[in-house]
């Protein structure tokens, strides 16, 4: 059996190609939020106690477009709502360990780090293969709070009229390039942007989101039953 | 609410979402059915955000002709499917909506 630490390493060299793309991420979510008038501590903050790229984002789009608090958490809720398949998927090797673990792993559980972890999870049988998802967890989390503070610092000096706001659709564009492919997952797309731009004036309180979201998943649903009967 | 009550709560939410399964199910408790439709998570989410700043201005009416984010977001998306590559379509876009907008 490979040590704690070994495994530690292991999770950190699986994950390390995974966190280019996280840099600009960090570098535009820390800008954007000075942009926006958070303080630098209030900016750092989200990143250590949110420590979730996409809803710290969405959390900064709907607050500069004055969205409400509760239209606020209830959206960062369903875009972390894709952690539940992560956790459920995880618990099953995790089931055996002690509640403290449990609580250190649910904080490290992030997209990047669930993607290697869970390749490794399913070729290894050790005790101790949970180490894994710490040492991914926690690289992303070193470059997260790294490309965050940067970000903070670079938001001074950045001009307004760079339009950098557009890199927000563009990163959650980018986090959506292998979908595009995918029949199904294109038709859900389209469904739920074209109910956002359109409901974006008359749906109340800004909750064109999770409306958007919501008929988005319906159409999977409804989707993924017609193409099984074929 | 303040900007710190904001930020806890948002911090909160996302902390359950993660812990919930983990703490509270032994072994399978989502079938396929529902495990197939939370895969689909992504996909009904993020175009919420997209498509509104994209086409969208910044008063909120539909802005159709003369939006250098349509094509620039258009180059960006061709970029992605070819090359599957997160960086790429990040800079391909940013990069067009400059050319457009400087040159």
């Amino acid at each position: 059996m490979n040590s704690n630490f070994k495994i530690f390493l292991k999770g950190i060299t699986d994950v390390s190609p995974l966190m280019i793309p996280v840099v600009p991420f960090g570098l535009i979510f820390g800008i954007l939020s000075i942009d926006i008038g958070f303080s630098p501590l209030a900016t750092m903050g989200m990143s250590l106690i949110i420590f979730g790229g996409a809803s710290q984002i969405i959390l900064l789009q709907l607050f500069s477009g004055g969205a409400s608090s509760l239209v606020i958490i209830s959206s960062v809720g369903a875009v972390n709502s894709r952690h539940l398949l992560y956790g459920a998927v995880v618990s099953e090797h995790v089931s055996d360990l002690k509640l403290i673990w449990k609580i250190i792993i649910s904080y490290f559980l992030i997209d990047q780090a669930f993607a290697v972890s869970n390749e490794y999870f399913k070729k290894y049988k050790e005790k101790n293969k949970y180490f894994h998802l710490i040492g991914g967890g926690f690289t992303c989390w070193v470059v997260w709070q790294t490309t965050t503070f940067l970000g903070i610092i670079l938001g001074a000096a950045i001009p307004e009229k760079l339009g950098l706001s557009f890199a927000i659709p563009l990163t959650f564009l980018a986090i959506l390039v292998n979908d595009f492919r995918k029949f199904i997952n294109v038709i859900v797309i389209l469904v739920s942007g074209l109910v956002a731009t359109l409901g974006f004036n008359y749906i109340p309180y800004k909750a064109y989101v999770i409306v958007a979201a919501l008929t988005g998943l319906f159409a999977a649903m409804v989707l993924t039953k017609i193409i099984k009967k074929i | 609410m303040s900007d710190w009550a904001l930020i806890i709560y948002c911090g909160l939410i996302t902390y359950l979402t993660r812990f919930s399964m983990i703490a509270l199910l032994k072994k399978e408790m989502f079938n396929d059915r529902t495990r197939e439709i939370l895969s689909y998570v992504p996909s009904a989410i993020f175009p919420a955000i997209i498509f509104p700043a994209i086409f969208l201005d910044s008063s909120g009416s539909l802005e159709l002709t003369d939006n250098p984010k349509i094509l620039a977001a258009i180059i960006a998306t061709c970029v992605g499917i070819f090359s599957r590559s997160i960086l790429a379509t990040i800079f391909s876009g940013l990069a067009s909506y400059w050319a457009i907008i400087f040159i």
